[in-house]
């Protein structure tokens, strides 16, 4: 049998349906898994062992992150800010903070870690980014000075706004209300420009 | 004046003779890669400053207005990123399959060069599309409005074969999709989508990918965000849950009224946008003959059908669609009509293969508020004035 693809079924668009291997493509060695397996999950799969205080984290935001998220994670110009915002999500102008909005800590620590490091950041230890999210925490207000967070009391941090997800659900609520016949005439009786993009005329 | 004699009445274009008519023209090793011609050099992206903190994270629009037919050039297809566009040395690249898989494995460029291949073209369309008018009328042309997408046809091997080399586990119900820049973009994608249509994509248009889109290889998620379509793409990781990562839940995910949140709002809703007349279009020849010309796309399939309305929507009549009709691809549509030089109020509206119609703007606002940031699909009005200008605007 052929490993490919029959012409008709590419025509068709239709894919094999049990693609045999090629054999393609050699074993990744888990050193190399190692290298790039970074990702971080709510549940605690994929962080590394280690620890941080508030403390520590204090001086290592200030050292690595704060020229562009302020020192108190305020954020600086339209660099982000990390802290604030809590019960804000309703208001005209919400702010969207890791205190006020993320559902996860993994997150943080993941992103941190994925992004944070090289690039706009600078490279930090496992020990210093767990530094850093508890000064986060901190900063959020949702723990004391005193907090260490480590990766064995991870997973029982909280976020405030955990439970303030849920998945799309346009399928119920909005893919019914929008699948109809259109209106072609006399659709409404008067039409008014009703808003303008500011200072034009 | 060319050439001595009396002048000629009529248009001088035609009397007198032309530098192009009169001189050689350029020799052919001038441009080995070809360019526009210098006439057409307001043709490029654009990006709004104060939309992102720098240049490094940051977007740029396509120039719709200028644009036409269902393709985008690759030039002129709106760039995201979040650590700059990367360059990376394709005799470099690797792409490692892991997680829960039989055999975790790596590929070379040249191990997916030798994989069966699909051509499909399709559009890609940043969430956060239109994102700006959610609470009114804000961006003054359809390149800022309505620039982030663009319509490309890729070339790549179907995800699925790769899984099948590396033999995903019974458990395996997630991808985490990543990148290899500074921002090592991550998405989770559910393994579903991966097997019905996912590609992994190393040419667009029929060359290589641009830098800024992805080089040497991309995904592509058909119909689904932008966002998702990992660029400079180095690893898939095969779990049994999603990853929650920032691109899924701090960013691309949707704050409704009521302040909870919608997320793995993957699918872009149908859509369709007049891209001329214009506010960067208008109508310079004054009443007489007049071509409107527009864009329709959806997320869940092609597009059967676009209305037009001149008067702000009480009556409405079928656009002319020009050009393929693809699943999840840009559509072209037309309307040619004899303008009396009146003020119109021009919009567009989109019909998918599902049946769905495109809804306006305060219908999604009733739905979702105006703080959800991302997945703006309704109706877009433009006020053409008498002396030809346009303008962005809402309707009663
Ligand atoms: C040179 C400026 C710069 C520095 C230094 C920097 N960041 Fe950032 N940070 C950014 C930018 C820009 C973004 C937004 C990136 C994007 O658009 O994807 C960001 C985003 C973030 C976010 C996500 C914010 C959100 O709401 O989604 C976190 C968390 C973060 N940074 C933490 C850090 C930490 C911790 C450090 C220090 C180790 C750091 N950053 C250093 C520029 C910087």
């Amino acid at each position: 049998m052929s490993r490919f693809p029959s012409l008709l079924a590419a025509l068709c668009f239709a894919l094999p349906v049990t693609a045999e291997p090629l054999g393609l493509g050699r074993v990744a060695e888990p050193d190399e898994i190692a290298a790039w397996d970074i990702d971080v999950r709510p549940d605690g799969l994929g962080l590394p062992a280690g620890s941080g205080s508030v403390m520590q984290g204090e001086e290592v935001f200030i050292e690595k992150c704060a020229v562009c998220h302020g020192d108190f994670a305020e954020g600086v110009g339209r660099y982000p800010a990390l802290a604030g915002g809590l019960g804000t999500l309703q208001d005209e102008r919400p702010m969207r903070t890791i205190g006020s909005f993320w559902p996860f800590l993994s997150t943080a620590y993941d992103f941190i870690n994925r992004a944070m490091t090289v690039g706009y950041g600078e490279p930090a230890s496992d020990d210093e980014i767990y530094a850093i999210l508890a000064y986060l925490l901190y900063s959020n207000d949702l723990v004391d000075e005193d907090f260490v967070l480590s990766r064995e009391n991870f997973t029982s941090i909280h976020l405030p706004n955990e439970g303030g997800f849920y998945m799309d659900d346009r399928a119920q609520t909005e893919l019914p209300l929008f699948t109809h016949d259109a209106c072609m005439s006399d659709c409404k009786t008067d039409v008014e420009i009703t808003a303008r993009v500011p200072n034009s005329q | 004046m060319l050439t001595a004699g009396p002048a000629l009445a009529g248009d001088p274009a035609i009397t007198e003779m032309q530098p192009w008519r009169r001189d050689l023209g350029d020799p052919i090793d001038d441009a080995p890669y070809g360019l526009p011609s210098p006439f057409e050099s307001d043709v490029v992206r654009r990006r709004v400053e104060w939309l992102t903190p720098d240049a490094y994270t940051a977007i740029n629009f396509t120039p719709l207005h200028e644009l036409d037919g269902i393709i985008t050039p690759n030039g002129l297809c709106f760039q995201r990123s979040h650590a700059g566009a990367a360059q990376v040395d394709p005799a470099k690249y690797r792409l490692m399959i892991n997680g829960l898989v039989d055999r975790p494995l790596v590929f070379t460029l040249q191990d997916l060069l030798r994989f069966p291949r699909e051509n499909r073209t399709y559009f890609l369309e940043c969430a956060a599309n239109s994102g700006m008018e959610w609470r009114g009328v804000q961006m003054d042309g359809v390149q800022f409005t309505h620039g982030m997408i663009h319509n490309v046809e890729y070339t790549g091997v179907p995800l699925r074969y790769l899984l099948d080399e590396a033999g995903v586990k019974a458990a395996g119900k997630w991808l985490l999709a990543e990148g290899s820049d500074a921002a090592a973009m991550s998405r989770s994608i559910p393994l579903e989508k991966a097997l019905e249509d996912c590609l992994v994509a190393f040419k667009m248009n029929g060359e290589a990918l641009r830098p800024e889109q992805g080089y040497p290889v991309r995904l592509v998620v058909p119909g689904w965000e932008g966002n998702m379509w990992v660029k400079w793409l180095r690893r898939i990781e095969v779990g049994d849950k999603p990853w929650h990562h920032r691109e899924e839940s701090s960013k691309y995910s949707d704050l409704m009224a009521d302040g909870r949140t919608r997320r793995f709002t993957w699918e872009m809703d149908a859509k369709s946008v007049i891209t001329s007349p214009s506010p960067q279009a208008p109508v310079l020849h004054g009443k007489g003959p007049l071509v409107v010309s527009g864009l329709a796309w959806s997320g869940r399939g092609s597009i059967p059908q676009v209305d037009i309305t001149l008067d702000g929507g009480i009556n409405w009549v079928k656009a002319r669609l020009s050009g393929p009709s693809f699943d999840k691809s840009l559509h072209r549509f037309y309307y040619e009509f004899d303008w009396d030089g009146r003020p119109l109020l021009l919009q567009s509206r989109a019909h998918d293969s599902t049946g769905y119609v495109q809804p306006t703007k305060d219908a999604l606002r009733k739905l979702r508020g105006v703080n959800s940031n991302y997945h703006n699909n309704g109706i877009q009005t433009w006020h053409l004035k008498s002396d030809g200008r346009v303008e962005n605007v809402e309707v009663s």
